[in-house]
């Protein structure tokens, strides 16, 4: 069982309560598709993505990145059970998307860095803790139901 | 994994000839989130009376390997051989376990994000990524 203390449940909490889905959705997918090409096997059927003004350019990519940020909604609203409320969206990944759950930290970080150029300062090391913590544990829920 | 095209290494000297001002700053802010984020690391400073985040010997170190950053930022066309005394150092006196690269690397990274939320496109990210991970690989080199 995750422990979270008061103060982080308020990072997260605060983090999504004024989170542009729009705005960060598509930045985080975008920088994962341009920092490592290889994720973007799982995009054949997305359209252009030869290269990265293609990619930031493609409303396909952009609708896309906003679903998988409201994937963490359920996170957040349930962090005193992630595992189980990813149960069904790992076997998901795994049986029917077949993302090598490698590249759930690869998004995860990109997240990281396009949160953290939107906070600045605001991006304490404390509230950095906190935001990974929370993305390492839907990480490893995510990839929980591989086999 | 992959090696530096002439196209990365011209970006990563574009974005470091913006940002060096700032190496000080950056290399203690990374350091300090390392400290913060990632505790395991705290094993490597025993010997500091006061490892926390922001305490005078974390900034001092940060700012020590941020020095090493920039001066491979200059050795950038062979990062093996111009390394190569790091790289022994590394190996043979403080023998950090290289995961530990890429966990500094990464903070890195998050404080470029933080500090230049402009300059610091997607592009220019994949450029020092690939950049942080030559020169780890740089560092690894003596180890075995």
């Amino acid at each position: 069982m995750v422990e979270w203390t008061e103060q982080e449940r308020g990072i997260i909490t605060s983090i999504f309560s004024s989170l542009d889905y729009e705005d960060i959705g598509p930045k985080a997918l975008c920088r994962c598709l341009i920092v490592y090409p290889w994720t973007q096997r799982y995009f054949g059927a997305f359209g252009n993505l030869y290269n990265a003004e293609a990619i930031k350019s493609n409303p396909n990519i952009a609708a896309h990145g906003v679903t998988v940020l409201h994937g963490l909604d359920r996170a957040v609203k349930n962090m005193d059970n992630i595992k189980a409320t990813y149960a069904e969206l790992s076997v998901l990944h795994s049986e029917k998307l077949h993302v090598d759950p490698d590249n759930f930290k690869l998004l995860s970080d990109c997240l990281t860095i396009v949160i953290a150029a939107k906070l600045g300062n605001g991006f304490t090391p404390e509230t950095q803790a906190a935001w990974q913590k929370f993305l390492a544990v839907v990480v490893s829920a995510l990839g929980r139901q591989y086999h | 994994m992959t090696s530096l095209t002439a196209k990365d290494k011209d970006a990563v000297r574009t974005f470091w000839a913006k940002v060096s001002g700032k190496a000080e700053d950056i290399g203690a802010d990374a350091l300090a989130r390392m400290l913060a984020v990632y505790p395991q690391t705290k094993t490597y400073f025993a010997h500091w009376k006061d490892q926390s985040p922001t305490s005078p010997s974390a900034r001092k170190h940060g700012i020590t390997v941020m020095t090493g950053v920039a001066d491979a930022v200059t050795k950038i066309d062979d990062l093996k051989g111009g390394l190569l005394s790091l790289s022994e150092l590394h190996a043979f006196t403080l023998r950090v376990d290289p995961a530990n690269f890429k966990i500094l690397s990464h903070n890195i990274l998050v404080v470029m994000a933080i500090m230049f939320p402009t300059d610091f496109t997607p592009e220019v990210h994949v450029a020092m990524d690939k950049f942080l991970a030559a020169l780890a690989l740089a560092l690894a080199e003596k180890y075995r």
